[in-house]
């Protein structure tokens, strides 16, 4: 069953202008976006920076006004101001990017970790301890370092931190806004294992989104591109990765660096012939504003936005 | 000649941290030659853009031992003027973050030209104004006449590091240091900056120092590899070696943290990188994240030897390394190791 369901999502951002600062233009930083997220799995939002990933998962989140659009939360439209969110809220959970601005430094991590917890359930202090120390023991932290500050803390246990307090509340859903860019490959390595393993353990589902396409292969399922707030392709990782339909998914396929040095000038290649398919066929992909066109199915799986054959 | 353009020997930077000196980069030897990508890679902490930094003099406070040839000539200790000359004529380097590198107060054109007027006041105006169009040309900058007169808060990051590499090679430098060049940028323009890069030093046969902690990029650029951990350099090789049979734990380490097709799990490095005060001075510096590996297997005072031809590995702990959880490493690559 689907826990999370988007249709046709909007979020504008209004351009003022003139004396009277009225709103001349809007900013589509999401446009028309739908898809769902299949309950314990991992859903990858890709694209590059101003594609509208992130603000695709702050109005999920309600960390930003949606300007149309559905999103049904285990079923429940959560943007019906009349349905009682706060209690679905607890069900969704947020980490964000940056563990360094992320965390209130002027807090001790018992503080930050206990913050969900105080808000949604009457714990005695006690309980709210034994809580919490149980929190940092599941996100490899030692109990005794609930009375430090963030920042004695390094960039990777920070994240931890991060995630203790998102997953406090025993969460469904989880939206990890490039949980990792902000770090080290090692510290990067412990921190995506760590996920994995407590998705398996609460059976979370993660709304997975980052620039790094090695990364998202590693950890999704589905994965969606992005671009200028629109989707241009949609598919299982193999779809994407293996039979990418969208010249500007190729695009992407064919700018990740290929780690093993012998595949050079194969890499190369790949790279020059994509830009000359790029370059060559950018109006049958992109309409007259530059904008992609709405989602065709190719097949039971995999979406890519193409024009309607007429 | 010899093809030698840049040589360290013994290089040690040191920062003051209370009452006593750290040493971020300690005892580093390493060659860059001529038309040739040298790539550093380690961690954050590991010291390489403090190695950068010493290279170009850009250190207020550190004290700064051992050698720094450039062409023959040691350059670790020269005056402030004779150091202005060489920056940014024959040693010039490129920043991490575009947007903090550029004067946001002055227009594009004139950031670029500053350096020719440094460096060459003999340039007439107008043969100025023609030599920064074509460097912008060069870049890629589309319409750069236009771009001339723009501010860099109206580029985008891609562009704008286009500027600051077009800053760089205003004066064809014969080194040229790069320093996380595509950290800040997205992926597709990651790999537009280093094609340029690419192509400026075929055609200029520089040498190029390529910092990053991105190892994809380093496989896809570099011809030689140092690896740098704790301000020393573990294990150096060129490109193929290092990916194909690499030595040093840490170097094994971080090939193998990072995500490959059919890996399940990502191997994680104990530990974390020690903070500059906390270092520790003496026998393996590695030796505390791997402490499965018995401690007579480290040397008391690790050296770099040379396993083969042009690769050094420091200490001997890798001949006896294994990965603790048993993943098999080489499957993981696709590489056949012996």
């Amino acid at each position: 069953m689907a826990i999370l369901e988007v249709e046709d999502l909007k979020v504008y951002f209004p351009i003022k202008a003139g004396i009277f600062n009225r709103t001349v233009d809007h900013i589509k930083a999401v446009d028309s976006v739908s898809f769902s997220i299949e309950e314990g799995k991992t859903y990858g939002l890709v694209g590059e920076s101003g594609s509208g990933k992130t603000t695709t998962g702050r109005g999920i989140i309600g960390l930003e006004n949606i300007t149309a659009g559905k999103i049904l939360f285990d079923g429940v439209d959560i943007t019906d101001k009349k349905s009682k969110t706060k209690d679905i809220r607890r069900d969704m959970q947020m980490i964000f990017q940056d563990p360094y601005s992320s965390l209130n430094p002027r807090k001790r991590v018992f503080d930050i970790i206990a913050e969900p917890l105080r808000n949604y359930e009457s714990l005695s202090k006690l309980e709210e301890k034994k809580q919490v120390q149980e929190l940092l023991q599941l996100v490899g932290l030692s109990p005794e370092s609930i009375l430090k500050y963030p920042h004695e803390f390094s960039g990777g246990q920070r994240q931890r931190i991060g995630i203790a307090r998102a997953i406090a509340l025993k969460p469904k859903l989880i939206i990890a806004d490039e949980p990792v860019s902000a770090l080290d490959v090692s510290v990067q390595a412990q921190v995506l294992n760590f996920m994995q393993d407590i998705q398996k353990e609460l059976g979370l589902t993660y709304l997975f989104i980052s620039h790094d396409l090695g990364i998202v292969k590693h950890m999704c399922d589905d994965i969606a591109i992005m671009y200028k707030g629109r989707y241009v392709e949609q598919g299982t990782k193999h779809d994407i990765f293996n039979n990418p339909q969208h010249i500007y998914t190729k695009r992407l396929v064919s700018a990740i660096p290929d780690i093993n040095p012998r595949n050079r000038e194969k890499q190369f290649r790949f790279r020059r012939d994509v830009q000359k398919e790029y370059d060559e066929s950018y109006d049958d992909y992109f309409d007259d504003k530059g904008l992609a066109y709405g989602l065709q199915p190719i097949s039971d799986t995999h979406l890519v936005a193409l024009p309607e054959r007429g | 000649m010899s093809n030698k353009l840049l040589e360290l020997k013994n290089l040690k930077t040191s920062f003051q941290i209370g009452d006593e000196y750290y040493a971020a980069v300690d005892d580093v030897t390493l060659t860059v030659n001529k038309n040739e990508v040298l790539g550093i890679v380690g961690e954050s902490g590991s010291g390489k853009s403090a190695l950068a930094f010493s290279v170009m003099g850009l250190h207020t406070r550190a004290k700064i031992e051992g050698n720094i040839l450039f062409n023959g000539k040691d350059i670790a200790n020269i005056t402030p003027q004779e150091l202005n000359r060489l920056r940014g004529d024959e040693l010039a380097m490129i920043f991490q973050d575009p947007l903090t590198a550029l004067n946001p107060l002055m227009e594009i054109g004139d950031q670029i030209a500053e350096t020719l007027i440094l460096h060459n006041q003999n340039m007439s105006q107008k043969a100025r104004k023609e030599r920064v169009i074509e460097l912008l040309n060069m870049v890629g900058i589309p319409r750069p006449e236009y771009v001339y007169e723009q501010f860099p808060h109206e580029l985008s990051g891609g562009m704008r590091q286009r500027v600051v590499i077009a800053i760089a090679i205003a004066n064809q430098p014969e080194l040229l240091i790069a320093d996380e060049p595509t950290t800040a940028l997205d992926v597709t323009i990651q790999a537009q900056i280093l094609d340029l890069i690419r192509k400026l030093k075929n055609d200029m046969h520089s040498g190029v120092i390529l910092i990053t902690h991105d190892l994809g990029v380093v496989a896809e650029m570099a011809d030689r590899i140092a690896v740098m951990y704790a301000g020393q350099i573990v294990e150096v090789a060129d490109v193929h070696t290092l990916f194909e049979n690499p030595k040093h734990p840490y170097t094994r380490s971080l090939l193998n943290s990072v995500p490959a097709d059919g890996q399940d799990k990502l191997h994680v490095i104990q530990g974390i990188v020690p903070a500059l005060q906390n270092l520790p001075r003496e026998g393996c510096r590695f030796s505390e994240r791997i402490p499965w590996i018995d401690a007579t297997h480290h040397e008391v005072n690790p050296v770099l030897h040379e396993v083969t031809p042009g690769h050094f590995v420091r200490c001997t702990c890798h001949k006896h390394f294994y990965f603790p959880d048993k993943t098999k490493e080489a499957e993981l690559h696709g590489n056949s190791r012996s």
